[in-house]
């Protein structure tokens, strides 16, 4: 993609240019205003107390009340329900990848009468919205003896999470030379060693963008965990600030330090990877 | 999504053929199983438990034709929902993707800035539904909340928006508006950096005034990505519930129920697994019928 200078080869004249880019720059500074009040406010606003809520709405704290900050960070609340969206989360993502990788390897290199049909079969998961079948679903779950479980959540998270991941992977898998895996077999290398030694370790990029998918998915699901977990200490986090809002609702400043501490790993993790976050979401969008 | 490349060898038959047969039940039912498990039987088990009156407990024993489903229609609760859906629809087709495809414009050729104010308008999507909800229950909050703040401030009384069943509704919408207008965004500057340079500079050669080019590069080299764009705000829409429970919690007065969150407080905190899964069956055909009629129509080319 070659960026070009905002008008290319034609000669606009400096004053009527000077005008749309001042048009240009104070639309976006509105949007932009507007997109960060709210996040600005929820920071600040879990430094402040009660009282300065509300006679200082929008400005920065007069008298940072550290002590809010401090204590959720130093209370045991905070780091269960990161840890229980992190251990579920990241058993999402090892269970979607193992399973999806090997399926997608089998609809990429495998021709065998009906792979067609199993694979289309497969891709309707990419149509169904999770929500109509939540009833039926809890009860399976339930019958299973996953209820209250973290199991119960990431099996079905994976089995949601599926299609969108064999859909990716297997077409980055097709991309690889076939002449890699004809010479592999030839020279007596099984299917499964070459999908272990040469398919996954060239995957790198795509495994990686499909984690990453995954795991933001799982990070901030909350239909599934609010159906499937019952006690305080399975929540993720999600739940936990639900729960934590549900408590302490008459002391906003508590709850607005609650969610910063709780949405810092997100957008940490969007800063870091955002390039890979941004082509991956659109891409998994795309696909999809 | 199809390929024309016949990925592995051709070895018709003989010892590979069969190692591919073996490849093959070995990597494929994993995720087969856990599929047909945790996706097709629920919604095959939905439409099944929908004819009967049922708690949960035991088995479903209580036949009761299309009861639930009469029920469903005769309920302005529901009817409520659809309608909010439906408003969802319209403020996401109206407002927000044209504010994201404005913005995109903006934001399609490197600049100095444009890299940070993309980043700024993603990052609400960035943000779990829930975290933004919770955030903005306490930016319409009446006793604490900036907005009531600042018209208290003005002279006029504190304002409780998300009290009141004539605005809770539309504050939800500009929230929506606020978290998904980057995605959309993103999208079109994706498909804005696929267009072919070259389209612009012919049409500059030939006068097209800038409103021509829009009109006769741009739009059209954009359509397939507006028309995805379209398609996923429209699903998105009706299956739309996160954020609802922060926010509101479908009150007041059940005005700002959708039809996932109308499932949530009429079938599942009262476990009413029959007519909740015919509310989950209504959504299904709602959005299989327009996912296969919009892909039949518009998408059949992309």
């Amino acid at each position: 993609m070659t960026d070009r200078p905002a008008h290319g080869a034609r000669t606009a004249q400096p004053a009527a240019f000077d005008a749309a880019a001042a048009f240009r720059l104070a639309a976006l500074l509105l949007v932009a205003a507007l997109v960060l009040q709210p996040l600005l406010a929820t920071l600040f606003g879990g430094f402040k107390d009660l009282g300065e809520l509300r006679t200082n709405p929008f400005g920065l704290p007069d008298d940072w009340q550290w002590r809010n900050y401090w204590d959720i960070l130093a209370s045991h609340r905070l780091w269960q329900v990161l840890g229980n969206s992190m251990a579920i989360a990241t058993l999402t993502v090892l269970l979607t990848l193992a399973v999806s990788s090997m399926a997608a390897f089998a609809f990429a290199h495998l021709q065998f009468f009906g792979m067609r049909y199993l694979l289309s079969y497969l891709l309707l998961g990419l149509l169904f919205p999770a929500a109509t079948a939540i009833l039926p679903l809890f009860i399976k779950v339930r019958d299973l003896g996953l209820l209250d479980k973290h199991w119960g959540v990431v099996l079905p998270q994976v089995a949601f999470g599926t299609a969108m991941s064999v859909l990716l992977l297997r077409n980055a898998f097709r991309q690889l030379p076939v002449e890699l895996l004809d010479s592999a077999l030839v020279d007596g290398c099984g299917y499964i060693r070459y999908f272990l030694y040469v398919t996954l370790p060239l995957s790198r990029p795509v495994m990686t963008t499909t984690a990453i998918i995954v795991f933001v998915a799982s990070w901030n699901n909350f239909l599934l965990p609010l159906i499937m977990l019952d006690s305080d200490s399975k929540y993720p986090w999600p739940l936990g600030v639900m729960m934590y809002q549900g408590q302490y609702s008459s002391s906003w400043q508590l709850v607005l330090a609650f969610i910063t501490l709780t949405i810092l790993p997100a957008i940490a993790l969007f800063l870091i990877a955002q390039r890979q976050i941004v082509a991956g979401l659109t891409a998994g969008a795309i696909k999809g | 999504m199809r390929m024309a490349s016949e990925g592995g060898p051709s070895l018709a038959n003989g010892p590979m053929w069969r190692s591919g047969l073996v490849t093959a039940a070995i990597m494929l039912p994993p995720a087969l199983i856990l599929f047909t498990v945790f996706v097709i039987l629920p919604i095959g088990e939905a439409a099944w438990y929908s004819f009967f009156n049922w708690d949960g407990f035991g088995r479903p024993l209580h036949f009761v034709g299309l009861t639930n489903y009469l029920q469903l229609l005769g309920d302005s609760a529901f009817d409520h929902a659809v309608a909010d859906n439906l408003l969802i629809i319209a403020v996401s087709l109206l407002i927000q993707l044209p504010l994201a495809l404005g913005l995109a414009l903006l934001l399609s050729r490197r600049q100095i800035g444009t890299a940070v104010f993309r980043l700024i308008f993603f990052l609400p999507y960035v943000l779990a539904d829930v975290a933004a909800g919770l955030i903005w229950r306490f930016v319409f909050d009446g006793n604490y909340g900036p907005i009531s703040s600042l018209a208290v401030a003005l002279g006029a009384g504190p304002v409780f928006l998300l009290a009141d069943p004539r605005w809770a509704f539309s504050a939800v919408l500009a929230v929506i508006v606020w978290k998904y207008f980057g995605f959309h965004m993103m999208l079109y500057i994706a498909g804005l950096q696929g267009i072919d340079r070259d389209l612009y500079e012919a049409a500059a050669i030939d006068g097209a005034t800038a409103r021509q080019r829009f009109r006769y590069v741009t739009l059209p080299q954009l359509a397939p990505m507006i028309r995805l764009s379209i398609f996923f705000s429209v699903i998105g829409s009706l299956q739309f519930f996160d954020m609802i429970v922060p926010l509101t919690g479908g009150g007041p007065l059940n005005s700002t129920n959708t039809m996932v969150s109308f499932l949530y407080y009429f079938g599942i905190t009262r476990m009413r697994v029959g007519f909740g899964s015919a509310v989950g069956v209504v959504l299904f055909v709602i959005c299989v019928t327009f996912a296969f009629g919009y892909r039949r129509l518009f998408m059949r080319n992309d």
